[in-house]
């Protein structure tokens, strides 16, 4: 998804630019051609070594190389021409060191060999493309600025293009004809690279099928996921009640039994019976009450994101600030998954990152819900090592969601978060505005 | 004392009407539903408004609404709210106008009578009633900061029950001390905080309140 947002926001969209600058990134390609080619006879020569086992360890590293170049042509692709290229396929390999499939798996993944198939034609196809305006622009350029100089030394043998060179008239002749071949070349420069960036898309991205088979797999992944975590959390609900308010309930009713008994007998046991009834009631309530609270916290439901996000602000003991510009109420479960997210970076910036204060910036932009949650700690936060970052990272990925993590040694940490949602609800709170 | 009341469960709303007619006071209005609520703030002479957060039609904040858009039509209009659960921000958006006169109680405190009937008459009179709960999360971020820092365990009690509104009578029996103890407790958790003490109860409320917010 990254790679997505990177293209997204690297885009500008201006085909080619200029013509000198096209002519340049043509020429820049056309070399990257022969970088890209050796790569791929790289990875060609340790297929042939592996069945003699040789080549099998060495198969990730050259595969990973090869995507890299891939990925590379990809935001040249979408930078220099506005052609987004489908994002590359997971790498098969997730850590090739361990993982005793790996050349195995490599073998079998689609993607790999779309890249080799790419790698192998990319300096023939790609390569011709670019090097067609390159040689009218040379062509234009020695008829140009260097036959007029060396047209006299030359004997009769001198022809340019179909002009034979023996005389000023011809040699200025021929100049023109450079300069047109310059301008032509110029002219072509922008279009090549528009049509070698389309070439990257046809070659390297996946067929229509495959996307959405990686995208089935996705859904049944998170999918899998959202029922878990919804199970889990059913079970936690089922042991809170049965621990907690129902225990209580039951030591009530024992209770009110003796009190009744001792009514006639001694009524001031009796009495205080009643008051220990009286103080278990309000314990059942409270557990209740939390319950409730960690279920869907009573002032979402009743005010929706935003001041339920500024009552979470009052609670913390950190000096949170809150901005909020959300045009409405979002779908509920889109809040719940906001709300709880917000609540364990809030957790961790007073826990692990020792924060004084947090920014909390919530907003609603292209079609999605976005939060910024900054905070002035001592930054060093990793999503591979924290649960709780992983928790919500497994939280969003059923809305498509995405948490990106900026925390460098020493701080700040920015985490973003964002999950797709494109309705509002009408709006029926409202909103009072206080920090 | 004349008494508008909202509340939703019939159980309780009859169990409101018997205890607060028990203890002199006319209930002029009760209503179920937050239509009819705000009809009755507006046409009622009363001397308080007992208030469920939660009503019908929408079940979300009305009675919390409708409190604040008839304080604002009629500042200073007594309203003591009842809930299942209190949050920090409808206790600040209650306290936002300085003007005192307002309770927030979780309904479980309705079950002793004594205290309800005591909060009632003192928001009636232009005091300030916070739960208990609300002053605990708000005493927990204070210590946490390190703004009461400086104050005795002692005077930890008496500051938690004087941001609950409780009067000195009321200090004096929780905590079983004279009542030259908690004037003592009293000037010097204000002097500690830097607050400006004042002879009036109800100022005193909001302004522990307010520093506790900070």
């Amino acid at each position: 998804m990254t790679e997505r947002q990177v293209v997204m926001a690297r885009g500008d969209g201006r085909p080619g630019g200029g013509g000198w600058i096209a002519a340049g990134r043509c020429q820049l390609l056309s070399l990257g051609g022969l970088v890209v080619a050796a790569a791929g006879l790289l990875v060609l020569c340790v297929l042939a070594l592996v069945p003699v086992r040789v080549g099998l360890g060495v198969l990730p590293a050259a595969a990973r190389r090869l995507r890299r170049l891939a990925d590379r042509q990809r935001l040249l692709a979408v930078t220099w021409s506005g052609v987004a290229v489908g994002p590359s396929e997971p790498p098969a390999v997730g850590d090739p060191e361990r993982s005793a499939r790996g050349p195995a798996t490599l073998l079998g993944s689609e993607g790999f060999w779309r890249d080799l198939r790419w790698a192998l034609l990319e300096p023939w196809v790609g390569g011709t493309l670019v090097v067609l305006p390159l040689t009218l622009l040379y062509y234009g350029l020695f008829g140009l600025l260097v036959q007029p100089f060396i047209w006299r030394r030359i004997d009769d043998g001198n022809w340019y293009a179909f002009i034979h060179v023996h005389s000023t008239g011809a040699m200025l002749a021929s100049a023109a004809l450079g300069l047109a071949f310059l301008g032509a070349g110029l002219r072509l420069a922008p279009r090549a690279l528009a049509w070698h960036a389309r070439w990257t898309r046809r070659a390297l991205t996946a067929p229509y099928t495959s996307q959405l088979e990686r995208r089935i797999t996705q859904l049944t992944d998170t999918r899998a996921e959202a029922l878990d975590a919804q199970a889990a959390e059913l079970r936690r609900i089922e042991r809170d009640l049965h621990d907690g308010a129902q225990a209580r309930l039951v030591s009530l009713g024992m209770t009110l039994d003796d009190a009744t008994r001792l009514l006639d007998t001694d009524p001031a046991a009796a009495r205080t019976l009643l008051l220990q009834v009286r103080a278990t009631s309000e314990r059942a309530l409270q557990d209740l009450r939390e319950l409730v609270h960690g279920i869907h916290p009573p002032v979402l439901a009743d005010r929706g994101l935003g001041d339920a996000v500024r009552s979470l602000a009052l609670d913390s003991f950190l000096d949170v600030h809150v901005t909020v510009g959300l045009p409405g109420r979002l779908p509920p479960p889109v809040e719940s998954a906001g709300y709880f997210a917000l609540g364990e970076l809030l957790a961790n910036a007073g826990k692990h990152a020792g924060a004084a204060e947090v920014w909390i910036d919530l907003r609603h932009t292209e079609g999605a819900l976005r939060i910024t949650v900054t905070d002035d700690g001592h930054g060093g936060a990793d999503p591979a090592r924290g649960s709780g970052l992983r928790g919500i990272e497994r939280r969003l990925s059923s809305f498509d969601g995405t948490l990106a993590l900026h925390s460098p040694q020493g701080g700040p940490t920015t985490a973003t978060l964002e999950i797709p949602c494109a309705s509002f609800l009408p709006k029926t709170s409202s909103s009072s505005g206080t920090g | 004392m004349r008494v508008v009341l909202a509340e939703d469960q019939f159980l309780l709303r009859d169990w409101l009407i018997r205890t607060l007619r028990d203890h002199g006071c006319e209930v002029v209005a009760a209503v179920d539903n937050s239509p009819a609520l705000r009809k009755a703030l507006r046409e009622e002479q009363m001397d308080l408004a007992v208030l469920d957060i939660r009503l019908p039609p929408s079940y979300t904040d009305e009675g919390l609404q409708a409190a604040l858009h008839a304080r604002r039509e009629r500042p200073g209009l007594p309203v003591l709210i009842l809930s299942q659960y209190v949050d920090q921000l409808y206790a600040q958006e209650l306290l936002a106008g300085g003007q005192g006169a307002v309770g927030y109680l979780l309904k479980d405190r309705v079950t002793n009578t004594a205290q309800f009937m005591d909060a009632a008459r003192t928001v009636a009179a232009g005091g300030t009633v916070m739960d208990p709960e609300v002053i605990a999360k708000l005493l927990a971020r204070s210590e946490a900061r390190g703004t009461t820092a400086d104050l005795t365990p002692r005077e930890h009690e008496v500051l938690r029950l004087m941001a609950e509104g409780r009067s000195n009578t009321a200090i004096m029996s929780t905590l079983h001390i004279s009542e030259s103890a908690v004037a003592k407790h009293t000037t010097s958790i204000f002097g500690k905080l830097g607050i400006e003490a004042s002879a009036d109860d109800n100022r005193r409320v909001l302004a522990v309140l307010a520093y506790l917010k900070r």
